[in-house]
């Protein structure tokens, strides 16, 4: 049976455009992760009804523009300051949907502070977290997710623990807080791992939702411009460096 | 009619009570000597089981001032309280909360700088306030209280400019006034506009979530195309040249006969209103003109005076000299002005500006 005959009905229909997303071209680099997970992040939004509801915070870096391709309100933070914004939002509106789309940069460097504080006092908000071991929009200089050996525009010779310290897992470290309770690490690499990711999002959503504390799901991600590699190379390159260092899984799972 | 509501209290006590009557949303910040007792105050009334009005603790200044920028984009009246060093790491929030064009209200309970400097009251946060502090051309309305009362009144000023306006508003006191005690006529408790009401009047710009509206809500300061850009600062600009018409207050004693004029602010001016009883006593004709709004500045109102002849203009303030500056754009050069001022927490007595007064104008 040629493709061309094969009908779309609502009963063999796997996937769709998210009705969530603009018709706005996304400025993304071909085989950037960020184009997926905003998919995923506009389809979870959208099944769980909460159009109307839902206030997004947008960082600092290359998904500044997020509010550009997901039809819900958004707030666009300074540099790392994401979840104190999200913090206040919630509070004062804690029937909304609050989350923040973060890269490595912006929530593990310049805003450690307000990840780690804001997960501690389990502010009932989602942090997608964005890890692809580089600054993108700057240029790809070293962020602090970037391994040992690589290297970006800051660490031309690759990176030297004795030079430019060692990479972190701030997702590990936030398990340790009690306010914390669902933090796990997806990547959308392939399209089974796609679909776990929308899961996670799904779960990090609920958990928000019903007021159980701080959720983060971390996405190991695709910098191909920054990387300087073609996007079937990047993913190859994903699965064999950093899915070692940073593996996959729940890091901590006490939703309810 | 009911009774008036008559206290004794701390200024930086009264700016806690004055925000839950005024019907404020929220709260956040951080402790810094000499303002701390905003949040204790607010912490011990419990707002929230009242009012509904949300108190948090950040982790820092920089925290708190993101927070109020989050409290703010979604149309909510939020605030938060700080002294000097902790206003400089808000500096880039300020940036962002004008660049956004959201309303909100902030305390500068001002000590003595630079640096970690001291706890004692100082005025040398009047250029970071009136000048911008933060990167980008913008400007914050800034208020002088000169009293507990005034702390009192300026809250819902600041909080009626910054909405009239989309613009922060800050309350630039100093340790002096936060800490002394005085009466205090305290507002009627107002209620807390209701998420439906905060929908209708803020829902053109507000993000509180989409609800029935058919456009979604962005706030955002960023645009990457210079042409459009421009035409957001120019945006800006005339909003702030609105400011300048409408806005601007001060007060005048003894101006009108006056042939010296002092021009104070906050405490200073307290001081320097003793100094013209003094020189009046001696048969100098002094007057003193106290910018009540300091962005706005009064400047028409300086010039009004130096067109009349005024001798000369002492700007007296517990600084090296920063609005001296402002008075002398005002004046344009048709009569001497000079600066008088102590600094690093030291205060002057009304005698000692009465003194300068003699020895840099009057001669």
């Amino acid at each position: 049976m040629a493709m061309a005959e094969v009908e779309i009905k609502q009963e063999n229909l796997v996937y769709a455009r998210p009705c969530l997303l603009t018709d706005n071209v996304m400025h993304y680099c071909p085989g950037c992760s960020h184009g997926t997970v905003h998919n995923l992040v506009a389809e979870v939004i959208a099944e769980m009804g909460l159009e109307g509801k839902t206030v997004g915070i947008s960082p600092v870096g290359c998904s500044v523009f997020a509010y550009n391709y997901i039809k819900v309100d958004w707030v666009q933070a300074a540099h790392g300051r994401a979840l104190a914004a999200a913090t206040a939002i919630k509070r004062l509106h804690p029937n909304n949907m609050v989350f923040t789309y973060q890269g490595d940069g912006d929530m593990s460097a310049i805003g450690t502070a307000e990840t780690i504080h804001a997960a501690a006092r389990g502010e009932n908000v989602v942090t997608i977290y964005i890890n692809n071991a580089i600054y993108g929009m700057t240029g790809g200089q070293m962020a602090p997710t970037t391994l040992l050996g690589m290297k970006t525009a800051t660490t031309p010779y690759g990176r030297d623990p004795r030079l430019n310290g060692y990479p972190y897992k701030i997702a590990e470290m936030m398990a340790h807080l009690t306010g914390a309770t669902y933090i796990t690490r997806q990547s959308v690499h392939t399209p089974a791992n796609i679909r776990k990711a929308k899961k996670a999002i799904r779960t990090a959503f609920e958990n928000a939702m019903a007021g159980n504390g701080f959720s983060m799901v971390e996405i190991v991600s695709t910098c191909n411009s920054g990387w300087k590699l073609s996007p079937v190379a990047a993913n190859k390159w994903l699965e064999e460096n950093l899915l070692p260092f940073y593996p996959l899984g729940d890091i901590k799972n006490e939703t309810k | 009619m009911a009774e008036k509501d008559v206290r004794l209290m701390k200024g930086n006590e009264v700016i806690a009570h004055a925000a839950i009557r005024y019907g404020c949303d929220g709260y956040f910040g951080y402790p810094i000597t000499p303002q701390s007792e905003v949040m204790e105050t607010l912490m011990e009334e419990k707002p929230w089981e009242t009012t509904g009005m949300v108190v948090l603790q950040a982790e820092s200044e920089v925290s708190s001032i993101n927070m109020v920028y989050g409290g703010a984009s979604t149309g909510k009246r939020v605030m938060t309280s700080s002294s000097s060093p902790g206003l400089s790491l808000m500096a880039e929030g300020l940036s962002y909360l004008a660049g956004a064009e959201l309303p909100c209200l902030v305390l500068n309970c001002q000590r003595g700088g630079p640096g970690l400097g001291t706890i004692q009251p100082s005025q040398a946060d009047y250029f970071q306030a009136c000048k911008g502090g933060g990167h980008g051309d913008y400007h914050l309305i800034v208020l002088a209280p000169n009293s507990v009362q005034e702390m009192n009144d300026h809250v819902a000023l600041g909080f009626d400019l910054a909405f009239k306006y989309r613009n922060p508003a800050m309350i630039l006191a100093d340790g002096t006034i936060g800490q002394m005690m005085e009466k205090v006529e305290l507002a009627p408790q107002r209620p807390r506009k209701t998420d439906e009401e905060i929908r209708q009047e803020c829902g053109g710009w507000a993000a509180h979530g989409k609800g029935d509206r058919e456009n979604y809500n962005i706030i955002t300061s960023l645009e990457l195309k210079s042409e459009v850009m421009e035409q957001n600062n120019i945006r800006l600009q005339a909003k702030y040249r609105a400011i300048e018409e409408n806005e601007v207050r001060y007060e005048e004693i003894l101006c009108d006969d006056a042939e010296y004029i002092i021009v104070a602010f906050g405490s200073s001016a307290r001081i320097c209103a003793a100094t013209v009883e003094m020189a009046r006593e001696q048969g100098l004709k002094v007057g003193l003109l106290r910018p009540i709004t300091l962005y706005p500045f009064p400047s028409k109102a300086i010039a009004a005076l130096a067109d009349r002849g005024v001798k000369g203009f002492l700007s007296a303030e517990l600084n090296a000299g920063q609005m001296v500056e402002d008075v002398r754009l005002a004046v344009n050069g048709k009569a001497p002005v000079e600066h008088y001022g102590r600094q690093g927490g030291m205060i002057f007595a009304p005698d000692e500006v009465l003194n300068a007064l003699k020895e840099k104008l009057i001669k």
